[in-house]
Protein backbone atom coordinates (compact mmCIF):
# COMPACT_ATOMS: atom_id res chain seq x y z
CA UNK A 1 0.00 0.00 0.00
CA UNK A 2 1.27 3.39 -0.94
CA UNK A 3 0.07 6.58 -0.29
CA UNK A 4 0.51 9.37 -2.53
CA UNK A 5 2.49 12.85 -2.01
CA UNK A 6 -1.23 14.93 -1.77
CA UNK A 7 -2.55 12.11 0.23
CA UNK A 8 0.17 13.33 3.18
CA UNK A 9 -0.28 17.06 2.45
CA UNK A 10 -4.05 15.95 3.47
CA UNK A 11 -3.74 14.51 6.18
CA UNK A 12 -1.29 16.91 7.14
CA UNK A 13 -3.65 19.55 6.57
CA UNK A 14 -6.55 17.42 8.73
CA UNK A 15 -4.04 17.33 11.76
CA UNK A 16 -2.73 20.76 11.55
CA UNK A 17 0.86 19.90 10.80
CA UNK A 18 3.47 21.45 8.50
CA UNK A 19 6.23 19.28 6.38
CA UNK A 20 8.93 20.87 4.08
CA UNK A 21 8.93 18.94 0.52
CA UNK A 22 12.26 16.50 2.02
CA UNK A 23 9.67 15.63 4.89
CA UNK A 24 7.01 15.36 3.07
CA UNK A 25 8.73 12.71 1.07
CA UNK A 26 9.99 10.67 4.06
CA UNK A 27 6.84 10.51 5.56
CA UNK A 28 4.92 8.80 2.16
CA UNK A 29 7.66 6.22 3.04
CA UNK A 30 7.45 5.35 6.02
CA UNK A 31 3.66 5.42 6.13
CA UNK A 32 3.47 3.44 3.37
CA UNK A 33 5.36 1.30 5.17
CA UNK A 34 3.71 1.33 8.46
CA UNK A 35 0.18 0.84 6.55
CA UNK A 36 1.83 -2.02 4.65
CA UNK A 37 2.42 -3.63 8.19
CA UNK A 38 -0.92 -2.61 9.62
CA UNK A 39 -2.68 -4.01 6.22
CA UNK A 40 -1.90 -7.27 7.56
CA UNK A 41 -5.08 -7.77 9.86
CA UNK A 42 -7.61 -7.82 6.60
CA UNK A 43 -5.98 -11.73 6.98
CA UNK A 44 -8.10 -12.11 9.90
CA UNK A 45 -11.48 -12.90 8.35
CA UNK A 46 -14.81 -11.17 9.32
CA UNK A 47 -16.26 -14.12 10.05
CA UNK A 48 -14.08 -14.41 13.17
CA UNK A 49 -14.42 -11.05 14.14
CA UNK A 50 -17.92 -10.42 13.46
CA UNK A 51 -19.11 -11.10 16.44
CA UNK A 52 -18.43 -8.18 19.35
CA UNK A 53 -16.75 -8.98 22.07
CA UNK A 54 -18.83 -8.87 25.22
CA UNK A 55 -16.95 -7.47 28.50
CA UNK A 56 -18.97 -8.21 31.50
CA UNK A 57 -16.53 -5.45 33.14
CA UNK A 58 -16.97 -2.64 30.22
CA UNK A 59 -20.04 -0.82 31.74
CA UNK A 60 -20.32 2.83 31.72
CA UNK A 61 -18.99 4.86 34.50
CA UNK A 62 -21.23 8.13 34.10
CA UNK A 63 -21.09 11.21 36.61
CA UNK A 64 -23.82 14.03 36.51
CA UNK A 65 -23.49 16.59 33.81
CA UNK A 66 -22.74 19.28 36.53
CA UNK A 67 -20.57 22.15 36.16
CA UNK A 68 -18.00 22.66 39.25
CA UNK A 69 -15.88 25.55 40.17
CA UNK A 70 -11.85 24.22 40.04
CA UNK A 71 -10.20 24.43 43.00
CA UNK A 72 -7.12 25.34 40.71
CA UNK A 73 -8.50 27.67 38.31
CA UNK A 74 -5.68 30.30 38.46
CA UNK A 75 -2.77 27.51 38.17
CA UNK A 76 -4.70 26.07 34.91
CA UNK A 77 -5.05 29.88 33.52
CA UNK A 78 -1.74 30.73 34.41
CA UNK A 79 -0.59 28.19 31.63
CA UNK A 80 -2.47 30.02 29.30
CA UNK A 81 0.20 32.18 26.54
CA UNK A 82 -2.32 34.75 26.49
CA UNK A 83 -4.96 35.82 29.28
CA UNK A 84 -7.51 38.57 29.68
CA UNK A 85 -9.41 38.96 33.24
CA UNK A 86 -9.99 35.40 34.08
CA UNK A 87 -10.26 34.11 30.70
CA UNK A 88 -7.56 32.53 27.93
CA UNK A 89 -6.95 35.01 24.95
CA UNK A 90 -7.07 33.45 21.60
CA UNK A 91 -6.94 35.50 17.76
CA UNK A 92 -9.97 35.94 16.34
CA UNK A 93 -12.34 33.02 14.62
CA UNK A 94 -14.37 34.96 12.50
CA UNK A 95 -13.74 38.00 10.20
CA UNK B 1 27.00 0.08 54.12
CA UNK B 2 26.15 1.73 51.11
CA UNK B 3 22.48 2.88 51.54
CA UNK B 4 21.76 2.96 47.71
CA UNK B 5 22.26 -0.61 48.04
CA UNK B 6 19.45 -1.58 49.77
CA UNK B 7 16.01 -2.51 48.62
CA UNK B 8 13.08 -0.47 49.88
CA UNK B 9 11.96 -3.37 52.24
CA UNK B 10 15.34 -3.34 54.30
CA UNK B 11 15.44 0.27 54.11
CA UNK B 12 12.00 0.96 55.80
CA UNK B 13 13.61 -1.64 58.56
CA UNK B 14 15.87 0.56 59.37
CA UNK B 15 14.38 3.83 59.27
CA UNK B 16 12.06 1.78 61.61
CA UNK B 17 14.76 1.24 63.78
CA UNK B 18 15.98 4.33 63.84
CA UNK B 19 19.62 3.04 62.08
CA UNK B 20 19.47 5.46 59.65
CA UNK B 21 17.51 8.63 59.00
CA UNK B 22 15.76 9.41 55.54
CA UNK B 23 17.77 12.63 55.54
CA UNK B 24 20.89 10.71 55.01
CA UNK B 25 19.21 8.30 52.46
CA UNK B 26 18.09 10.69 50.55
CA UNK B 27 21.64 12.26 50.42
CA UNK B 28 22.95 8.90 49.67
CA UNK B 29 20.85 8.98 46.47
CA UNK B 30 21.67 12.71 45.55
CA UNK B 31 25.32 11.84 46.08
CA UNK B 32 24.79 8.89 43.61
CA UNK B 33 22.84 10.64 41.34
CA UNK B 34 25.06 13.78 41.00
CA UNK B 35 28.17 11.29 40.50
CA UNK B 36 26.07 9.10 37.87
CA UNK B 37 24.23 11.43 36.28
CA UNK B 38 27.15 12.98 33.74
CA UNK B 39 27.43 8.88 32.70
CA UNK B 40 23.67 7.94 32.18
CA UNK B 41 21.25 11.20 32.11
CA UNK B 42 18.17 9.10 33.73
CA UNK B 43 17.04 12.49 35.10
CA UNK B 44 15.37 15.54 33.31
CA UNK B 45 14.93 17.50 36.66
CA UNK B 46 16.55 16.74 40.15
CA UNK B 47 14.58 18.20 43.26
CA UNK B 48 17.21 18.79 45.29
CA UNK B 49 16.44 20.89 48.19
CA UNK B 50 12.99 19.85 47.76
CA UNK B 51 14.16 16.63 48.31
CA UNK B 52 15.64 17.63 51.56
CA UNK B 53 13.04 19.02 53.14
CA UNK B 54 10.70 15.78 52.35
CA UNK B 55 13.35 13.56 54.24
CA UNK B 56 13.39 15.76 57.27
CA UNK B 57 9.49 15.73 57.34
CA UNK B 58 9.66 11.97 57.19
CA UNK B 59 12.26 11.51 59.67
CA UNK B 60 9.92 13.65 62.05
CA UNK B 61 6.77 11.19 61.14
CA UNK B 62 9.31 8.37 61.84
CA UNK B 63 10.40 9.71 65.24
CA UNK B 64 6.25 10.24 66.06
CA UNK B 65 5.84 6.32 65.03
CA UNK B 66 3.84 7.58 62.07
CA UNK B 67 5.44 5.79 59.71
CA UNK B 68 4.43 2.81 56.88
CA UNK B 69 6.72 1.06 54.40
CA UNK B 70 7.13 3.99 51.92
CA UNK B 71 7.97 6.58 54.74
CA UNK B 72 11.00 8.60 53.71
CA UNK B 73 12.11 6.72 50.43
CA UNK B 74 13.78 8.39 47.91
CA UNK B 75 11.82 7.77 44.41
CA UNK B 76 11.45 9.18 41.10
CA UNK B 77 8.98 9.82 38.71
CA UNK B 78 8.75 9.60 34.35
CA UNK B 79 8.17 13.16 33.36
CA UNK B 80 4.99 12.84 31.71
CA UNK B 81 3.58 12.11 35.07
CA UNK B 82 2.25 14.75 37.32
CA UNK B 83 3.56 16.24 40.43
CA UNK B 84 2.07 19.64 41.62
CA UNK B 85 4.85 22.47 41.17
CA UNK B 86 7.33 20.51 38.66
CA UNK B 87 7.77 20.38 35.06
CA UNK B 88 5.92 17.60 33.24
CA UNK B 89 7.59 17.82 29.99
CA UNK B 90 6.79 14.10 28.46
CA UNK B 91 9.93 14.55 26.88
CA UNK B 92 8.75 17.45 24.17
CA UNK B 93 9.72 20.32 23.39
CA UNK B 94 6.23 21.46 23.39
CA UNK B 95 5.96 20.71 27.31
CA UNK B 96 9.25 22.37 27.89
CA UNK B 97 8.13 25.46 30.38
CA UNK B 98 4.86 22.96 31.40
CA UNK B 99 4.71 23.12 35.05
CA UNK B 100 2.04 20.75 36.87
CA UNK B 101 -0.70 22.43 38.52
CA UNK B 102 -1.93 19.41 40.14
CA UNK B 103 -0.67 15.90 41.52
CA UNK B 104 -1.79 13.06 39.73
CA UNK B 105 -4.06 10.44 41.52
CA UNK B 106 -1.29 7.74 41.76
CA UNK B 107 1.07 10.78 43.18
CA UNK B 108 -1.40 11.47 45.65
CA UNK B 109 -1.73 8.86 47.02
CA UNK B 110 1.77 7.61 47.32
CA UNK B 111 2.38 10.94 49.11
CA UNK B 112 -0.07 10.32 52.03
CA UNK B 113 2.59 8.02 53.00
CA UNK B 114 5.50 10.14 52.39
CA UNK B 115 8.14 9.01 50.40
CA UNK B 116 10.94 11.26 49.27
CA UNK B 117 10.75 12.62 45.67
CA UNK B 118 14.04 12.94 44.01
CA UNK B 119 12.72 14.16 40.40
CA UNK B 120 11.67 13.69 36.94
CA UNK B 121 12.93 11.11 34.52
CA UNK B 122 13.76 10.72 30.79
CA UNK B 123 11.38 8.87 28.47
CA UNK B 124 10.64 9.04 24.31
CA UNK B 125 8.80 12.37 23.47
CA UNK B 126 5.14 11.72 24.80
CA UNK B 127 6.19 8.16 25.67
CA UNK B 128 6.38 6.84 22.11
CA UNK B 129 9.42 4.98 21.18
CA UNK B 130 11.28 1.82 23.06
CA UNK B 131 14.50 3.45 23.52
CA UNK B 132 14.08 6.76 25.38
CA UNK B 133 15.75 8.04 21.91
CA UNK B 134 13.20 10.29 20.55
CA UNK B 135 13.60 12.35 23.90
CA UNK B 136 13.65 15.93 23.08
CA UNK B 137 16.07 16.53 25.39
CA UNK B 138 19.16 13.88 24.37
CA UNK B 139 18.87 10.13 25.36
CA UNK B 140 19.58 7.97 28.37
CA UNK B 141 21.91 4.88 28.29
CA UNK B 142 21.75 1.45 30.01
CA UNK B 143 23.46 1.26 33.16
CA UNK B 144 24.92 -2.58 32.22
CA UNK B 145 26.66 -0.91 28.83
CA UNK B 146 26.64 2.75 28.14
CA UNK B 147 26.73 2.20 24.29
CA UNK B 148 23.30 0.51 24.24
CA UNK B 149 19.94 2.08 25.04
CA UNK B 150 17.75 1.36 28.34
CA UNK B 151 14.70 0.47 26.22
CA UNK B 152 11.95 2.87 26.15
CA UNK B 153 9.42 4.49 26.80
CA UNK B 154 10.02 4.78 30.49
CA UNK B 155 14.03 4.25 30.25
CA UNK B 156 14.76 6.70 32.98
CA UNK B 157 12.69 5.47 35.30
CA UNK B 158 14.19 2.18 34.71
CA UNK B 159 17.77 3.64 34.12
CA UNK B 160 17.28 5.34 38.02
CA UNK B 161 16.38 2.49 39.61
CA UNK B 162 18.98 -0.22 38.36
CA UNK B 163 21.77 2.13 39.05
CA UNK B 164 20.34 2.45 42.21
CA UNK B 165 20.07 6.27 42.00
CA UNK B 166 16.47 5.99 43.33
CA UNK B 167 14.81 3.34 45.73
CA UNK B 168 11.88 3.23 42.93
CA UNK B 169 10.92 4.69 40.00
CA UNK B 170 7.31 5.42 38.06
CA UNK B 171 6.75 4.80 34.89
CA UNK B 172 4.01 4.70 32.63
CA UNK B 173 3.06 1.24 29.98
CA UNK B 174 0.67 1.44 26.97
CA UNK B 175 2.42 -1.12 25.19
CA UNK B 176 5.43 -2.51 26.79
CA UNK B 177 7.07 0.98 28.56
CA UNK B 178 7.68 -0.86 31.93
CA UNK B 179 8.30 -3.99 31.16
CA UNK B 180 10.80 -3.72 28.39
CA UNK B 181 13.25 -0.87 29.60
CA UNK B 182 12.83 -2.94 32.85
CA UNK B 183 13.88 -5.95 31.55
CA UNK B 184 16.80 -4.64 29.26
CA UNK B 185 18.00 -2.34 32.45
CA UNK B 186 17.78 -5.89 34.54
CA UNK B 187 14.86 -4.34 37.48
CA UNK B 188 11.50 -5.64 38.20
CA UNK B 189 9.09 -3.90 36.37
CA UNK B 190 5.01 -3.93 37.17
CA UNK B 191 2.24 -3.39 34.81
CA UNK B 192 -0.97 -3.24 36.34
CA UNK B 193 -4.45 -4.21 34.68
CA UNK B 194 -6.23 -1.29 32.73
CA UNK B 195 -8.59 0.14 35.40
CA UNK B 196 -6.52 -0.88 38.21
CA UNK B 197 -4.86 2.15 38.62
CA UNK B 198 -6.05 5.83 37.91
CA UNK B 199 -4.81 7.45 34.84
CA UNK B 200 -5.62 10.72 35.97
CA UNK B 201 -2.74 13.31 35.87
CA UNK B 202 -0.40 10.97 33.42
CA UNK B 203 -0.41 12.86 30.09
CA UNK B 204 -2.50 10.93 27.65
CA UNK B 205 -0.88 8.41 24.82
CA UNK B 206 -3.22 6.00 24.37
CA UNK B 207 -6.41 6.57 26.65
CA UNK B 208 -7.46 2.97 26.35
CA UNK B 209 -3.94 1.48 26.68
CA UNK B 210 -2.13 3.24 29.08
CA UNK B 211 -1.78 2.07 32.76
CA UNK B 212 0.99 3.33 35.52
CA UNK B 213 3.54 1.01 36.46
CA UNK B 214 6.15 0.39 39.12
CA UNK B 215 9.98 -0.35 38.37
CA UNK B 216 11.76 -1.77 41.49
CA UNK B 217 14.69 -3.89 42.61
CA UNK B 218 12.30 -6.72 44.05
CA UNK B 219 9.21 -7.86 43.29
CA UNK B 220 7.91 -7.50 46.83
CA UNK B 221 9.33 -3.65 46.85
CA UNK B 222 7.21 -3.19 43.58
CA UNK B 223 4.17 -4.35 45.20
CA UNK B 224 4.55 -2.09 48.06
CA UNK B 225 4.30 0.32 46.03
CA UNK B 226 1.63 -0.62 43.40
CA UNK B 227 -0.15 -1.46 46.89
CA UNK B 228 -0.85 2.36 47.48
CA UNK B 229 -1.52 3.04 43.64
CA UNK B 230 -4.43 1.09 43.09
CA UNK B 231 -7.90 1.50 43.28
CA UNK B 232 -10.96 3.58 41.97
CA UNK B 233 -10.55 7.08 41.25
CA UNK B 234 -13.31 9.76 40.59
CA UNK B 235 -10.95 11.25 38.20
CA UNK B 236 -10.97 8.49 35.86
CA UNK B 237 -13.87 6.34 34.91
CA UNK B 238 -12.52 4.00 33.55
CA UNK B 239 -10.64 2.79 36.69
CA UNK B 240 -12.71 0.21 38.34
CA UNK B 241 -14.53 -0.36 41.90
CA UNK B 242 -12.92 -3.64 42.45
CA UNK B 243 -11.34 -4.11 46.10
CA UNK B 244 -7.70 -3.76 46.34
CA UNK B 245 -6.29 -7.11 48.01
CA UNK B 246 -3.73 -7.20 50.86
CA UNK B 247 -0.99 -8.28 48.56
CA UNK B 248 1.26 -9.04 51.06
CA UNK B 249 -0.45 -12.29 51.97
CA UNK B 250 0.32 -13.25 48.61
CA UNK B 251 4.27 -12.81 49.35
CA UNK B 252 5.37 -16.45 50.15
CA UNK B 253 2.78 -18.75 49.26
CA UNK B 254 5.12 -19.99 46.61
CA UNK B 255 3.81 -21.56 43.15
CA UNK B 256 3.46 -25.06 43.79
CA UNK B 257 0.28 -26.28 41.88
CA UNK B 258 0.00 -23.20 39.92
CA UNK B 259 -0.76 -23.95 36.18
CA UNK B 260 1.62 -22.10 34.00
CA UNK B 261 0.86 -21.97 30.30
CA UNK B 262 3.29 -20.82 27.68
CA UNK B 263 1.74 -19.56 24.94
CA UNK B 264 3.64 -21.06 21.83
CA UNK B 265 3.22 -18.14 19.15
CA UNK B 266 5.69 -16.26 21.40
CA UNK B 267 8.73 -18.95 20.34
CA UNK B 268 8.29 -18.43 17.03
CA UNK B 269 12.18 -17.28 14.69
CA UNK B 270 13.74 -14.20 15.78
CA UNK B 271 14.21 -14.63 19.34
CA UNK B 272 17.52 -14.22 20.61
CA UNK B 273 19.25 -17.97 21.25
CA UNK B 274 20.49 -16.03 24.80
CA UNK B 275 16.76 -15.43 25.26
CA UNK B 276 15.28 -18.34 24.56
CA UNK B 277 17.86 -20.24 27.03
CA UNK B 278 16.99 -18.01 29.62
CA UNK B 279 13.18 -18.21 29.38
CA UNK B 280 13.63 -22.23 29.21
CA UNK B 281 15.73 -22.10 32.31
CA UNK B 282 12.76 -20.31 33.77
CA UNK B 283 10.28 -22.35 32.80
CA UNK B 284 12.70 -25.02 34.48
CA UNK B 285 12.88 -23.49 37.84
CA UNK B 286 8.93 -22.99 37.49
CA UNK B 287 8.61 -26.65 37.26
CA UNK B 288 11.36 -27.63 39.91
CA UNK B 289 9.47 -24.99 42.11
CA UNK B 290 6.17 -27.61 41.68
CA UNK B 291 4.32 -25.48 39.03
CA UNK B 292 2.62 -27.29 36.35
CA UNK B 293 3.48 -25.79 33.09
CA UNK B 294 1.95 -26.56 29.70
CA UNK B 295 1.54 -25.28 26.42
CA UNK B 296 -1.19 -23.38 25.48
CA UNK B 297 -2.14 -20.95 22.52
CA UNK B 298 -3.02 -17.73 21.12
CA UNK B 299 -3.92 -17.96 17.98
CA UNK B 300 -4.53 -14.27 16.99
CA UNK B 301 -2.31 -12.70 19.34
CA UNK B 302 0.77 -11.82 16.15
CA UNK B 303 -1.88 -9.68 15.18
CA UNK B 304 -1.90 -7.59 18.27
CA UNK B 305 0.89 -4.91 17.01
CA UNK B 306 -1.07 -4.25 13.45
CA UNK B 307 -4.27 -4.02 15.48
CA UNK B 308 -2.04 -1.52 18.62
CA UNK B 309 -0.42 0.56 15.89
CA UNK B 310 -4.02 1.80 14.42
CA UNK B 311 -5.96 1.90 17.93
CA UNK B 312 -2.76 3.82 19.62
CA UNK B 313 -1.92 6.42 16.36
CA UNK B 314 -5.89 6.70 16.32
CA UNK B 315 -6.03 7.69 20.41
CA UNK B 316 -2.78 9.71 19.62
CA UNK B 317 -4.27 11.97 16.95
CA UNK B 318 -6.96 12.93 19.09
CA UNK B 319 -5.06 13.06 22.54
CA UNK B 320 -2.59 15.46 20.83
CA UNK B 321 -4.92 17.90 19.19
CA UNK B 322 -5.15 19.46 22.36
CA UNK B 323 -1.74 21.10 21.84
CA UNK B 324 -2.42 23.97 19.86
CA UNK B 325 -0.62 26.75 21.75
CA UNK B 326 -3.74 28.44 23.17
CA UNK B 327 -4.53 26.90 26.69
CA UNK B 328 -0.87 25.62 27.64
CA UNK B 329 2.46 24.36 26.19
CA UNK B 330 4.01 26.34 23.34
CA UNK B 331 2.71 28.95 21.83
CA UNK B 332 4.62 30.43 18.30
CA UNK B 333 3.36 34.00 17.70
CA UNK B 334 1.45 34.40 14.36
CA UNK B 335 -0.50 36.32 12.00
CA UNK B 336 -4.30 34.11 12.91
CA UNK B 337 -5.60 31.85 14.76
CA UNK B 338 -4.94 29.00 11.65
CA UNK B 339 -1.11 29.74 11.38
CA UNK B 340 -1.00 29.78 15.10
CA UNK B 341 -2.00 25.96 15.29
CA UNK B 342 0.52 24.86 12.60
CA UNK B 343 3.64 26.96 13.72
CA UNK B 344 3.13 25.88 17.45
CA UNK B 345 2.63 22.28 16.63
CA UNK B 346 5.31 21.99 13.59
CA UNK B 347 8.02 23.58 15.92
CA UNK B 348 6.77 22.00 18.96
CA UNK B 349 6.26 17.75 18.53
CA UNK B 350 9.46 16.01 17.06
CA UNK B 351 9.46 13.32 14.33
CA UNK B 352 7.85 10.72 16.25
CA UNK B 353 4.97 12.08 17.28
CA UNK B 354 4.11 13.87 13.80
CA UNK B 355 4.52 10.29 11.95
CA UNK B 356 1.81 8.73 14.87
CA UNK B 357 -0.24 11.73 14.27
CA UNK B 358 -0.48 11.62 10.82
CA UNK B 359 -1.04 7.59 10.99
CA UNK B 360 -3.72 7.97 13.26
CA UNK B 361 -5.52 10.74 11.55
CA UNK B 362 -4.83 8.63 8.10
CA UNK B 363 -6.76 5.57 10.23
CA UNK B 364 -9.67 7.38 11.41
CA UNK B 365 -10.23 9.88 8.38
CA UNK B 366 -13.85 9.01 6.38
CA UNK B 367 -13.53 6.51 3.42
CA UNK B 368 -10.43 4.35 6.00
CA UNK B 369 -12.30 3.71 9.10
CA UNK B 370 -13.44 0.75 8.33
CA UNK B 371 -10.52 -0.98 7.30
CA UNK B 372 -8.56 0.17 10.08
CA UNK B 373 -9.96 1.22 13.31
CA UNK B 374 -13.09 -0.19 13.47
CA UNK B 375 -11.21 -4.09 11.87
CA UNK B 376 -8.28 -3.34 14.80
CA UNK B 377 -10.84 -3.02 17.39
CA UNK B 378 -12.81 -6.15 16.27
CA UNK B 379 -9.52 -7.77 16.39
CA UNK B 380 -8.84 -6.52 20.02
CA UNK B 381 -11.40 -8.30 20.76
CA UNK B 382 -10.75 -11.33 19.68
CA UNK B 383 -7.32 -10.98 21.03
CA UNK B 384 -8.69 -10.27 24.62
CA UNK B 385 -11.07 -13.36 24.41
CA UNK B 386 -8.35 -15.41 23.77
CA UNK B 387 -6.66 -14.51 26.83
CA UNK B 388 -9.29 -15.36 28.75
CA UNK B 389 -9.58 -18.31 27.39
CA UNK B 390 -6.17 -19.37 28.20
CA UNK B 391 -6.63 -18.68 31.84
CA UNK B 392 -9.65 -20.87 32.16
CA UNK B 393 -7.15 -23.45 31.83
CA UNK B 394 -3.91 -21.69 33.30
CA UNK B 395 -3.07 -19.32 36.44
CA UNK B 396 -0.80 -17.62 34.89
CA UNK B 397 1.36 -17.54 31.29
CA UNK B 398 5.11 -16.80 30.94
CA UNK B 399 7.14 -15.58 27.87
CA UNK B 400 10.10 -13.37 27.30
CA UNK B 401 9.42 -9.99 27.50
CA UNK B 402 11.66 -8.97 24.38
CA UNK B 403 13.06 -11.08 21.77
CA UNK B 404 16.49 -9.96 22.50
CA UNK B 405 18.90 -7.70 25.23
CA UNK B 406 19.22 -3.94 24.82
CA UNK B 407 19.92 -3.18 21.63
CA UNK B 408 22.84 -0.14 20.52
CA UNK B 409 22.39 3.22 20.63
CA UNK B 410 21.34 4.30 17.24
CA UNK B 411 21.16 0.93 15.70
CA UNK B 412 17.51 1.11 15.06
CA UNK B 413 16.54 4.78 15.34
CA UNK B 414 16.75 5.09 11.46
CA UNK B 415 13.32 3.04 10.63
CA UNK B 416 10.70 3.09 12.50
CA UNK B 417 8.68 0.26 11.55
CA UNK B 418 11.29 -1.86 13.57
CA UNK B 419 10.91 0.17 16.65
CA UNK B 420 7.36 -0.51 16.45
CA UNK B 421 7.79 -4.23 16.36
CA UNK B 422 9.85 -4.05 19.52
CA UNK B 423 6.76 -3.99 21.52
CA UNK B 424 5.48 -7.59 20.29
CA UNK B 425 5.76 -9.87 23.45
CA UNK B 426 4.42 -6.69 25.90
CA UNK B 427 1.94 -5.19 23.45
CA UNK B 428 -0.70 -7.60 23.38
CA UNK B 429 -0.85 -7.15 26.99
CA UNK B 430 -2.11 -3.61 26.96
CA UNK B 431 -4.31 -5.35 23.35
CA UNK B 432 -6.09 -7.68 26.10
CA UNK B 433 -5.66 -4.92 28.98
CA UNK B 434 -4.22 -7.87 31.39
CA UNK B 435 -1.21 -7.35 33.66
CA UNK B 436 2.15 -8.53 33.46
CA UNK B 437 5.68 -8.54 35.30
CA UNK B 438 9.26 -8.26 33.90
CA UNK B 439 10.90 -10.10 35.92
CA UNK B 440 15.54 -10.18 35.72
CA UNK B 441 16.22 -14.06 34.88
CA UNK B 442 19.62 -14.01 33.56
CA UNK B 443 22.28 -12.11 31.78
CA UNK B 444 23.41 -12.63 28.28
CA UNK B 445 26.95 -13.35 27.55
CA UNK B 446 28.25 -9.81 27.06
CA UNK B 447 26.72 -8.97 30.39
CA UNK B 448 23.06 -7.49 29.62
CA UNK B 449 20.28 -8.30 31.56
CA UNK B 450 17.45 -11.00 29.69
CA UNK B 451 13.79 -10.61 31.44
CA UNK B 452 11.31 -12.71 31.61
CA UNK B 453 7.31 -11.66 31.47
CA UNK B 454 4.39 -13.20 33.75
CA UNK B 455 0.83 -12.56 32.32
CA UNK B 456 -2.05 -12.83 34.90
CA UNK B 457 -5.69 -12.51 34.00
CA UNK B 458 -7.76 -9.11 34.91
CA UNK B 459 -6.99 -7.72 38.44
CA UNK B 460 -5.49 -10.92 39.40
CA UNK B 461 -1.88 -8.99 40.18
CA UNK B 462 -1.20 -10.89 43.17
CA UNK B 463 -0.36 -14.26 41.38
CA UNK B 464 2.13 -11.77 39.75
CA UNK B 465 3.57 -11.13 43.19
CA UNK B 466 3.32 -14.77 44.13
CA UNK B 467 4.89 -16.03 41.24
CA UNK B 468 6.94 -13.55 40.64
CA UNK B 469 8.55 -13.60 44.29
CA UNK B 470 8.80 -17.36 44.34
CA UNK B 471 10.93 -17.19 40.86
CA UNK B 472 12.97 -14.09 42.04
CA UNK B 473 13.89 -16.12 45.52
CA UNK B 474 14.64 -19.27 43.38
CA UNK B 475 16.75 -17.62 41.00
CA UNK B 476 18.98 -15.98 43.06
CA UNK B 477 20.60 -13.41 40.82
CA UNK B 478 22.36 -10.52 42.75
CA UNK B 479 22.24 -7.65 39.59
CA UNK B 480 23.81 -4.89 39.84
CA UNK B 481 25.45 -2.43 37.02
CA UNK B 482 29.61 -1.77 37.78
CA UNK B 483 29.41 2.22 36.92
Amino acid sequence: MSISIEEVEKIARLARLSFSPEEKQKLQQELSAILDYVGQLKEVQDKIVEKPYDDPDSVNLMRDDVAEESPIKLELLAQAPAREQGFVKVKSVLE
Amino acid sequence: MDLTDLTIKQAAELLRRKEISSVELTQAHLERIKKLEPKLHAFLHVAESEALKQAEEADRLIGEGENSVLTGIPYAVKDNILVKGFQATAGSKILENYIAPYDATVIKKLKQAGPVFLGKTNLDEFAMGVSTETSAFGLTRNPYNLEKVPGGSSGGSACAAAASEALFALGTDTGGSVRQPASFCGVVGLKPTYGRCSRYGLIALGSSLDQPGVMAKTVEDAFSVFQLMAGQDEFDSTSLPKAVPDYSKHLHQGVKGMKIGIPKEYFVAGIDPEVRAVVEGTIKKMEELGAIVSETSLPHVQYSIAAYYIILPVEISANLSRYDGIRYGLSVPSEDLASGYYQSRASGFGPEPKRRIMIGTYASSAGYYDAYYKKAKQVQGLIKSEFTQAFGEHDLLLTPVSPHPAFGIGEKSSDPLSLYLEDIFTGPLNIAGVPGLSLPAGLSKSGLPIGVQLIAPHFAEERLLQAGSALEQALGLKLKPDL
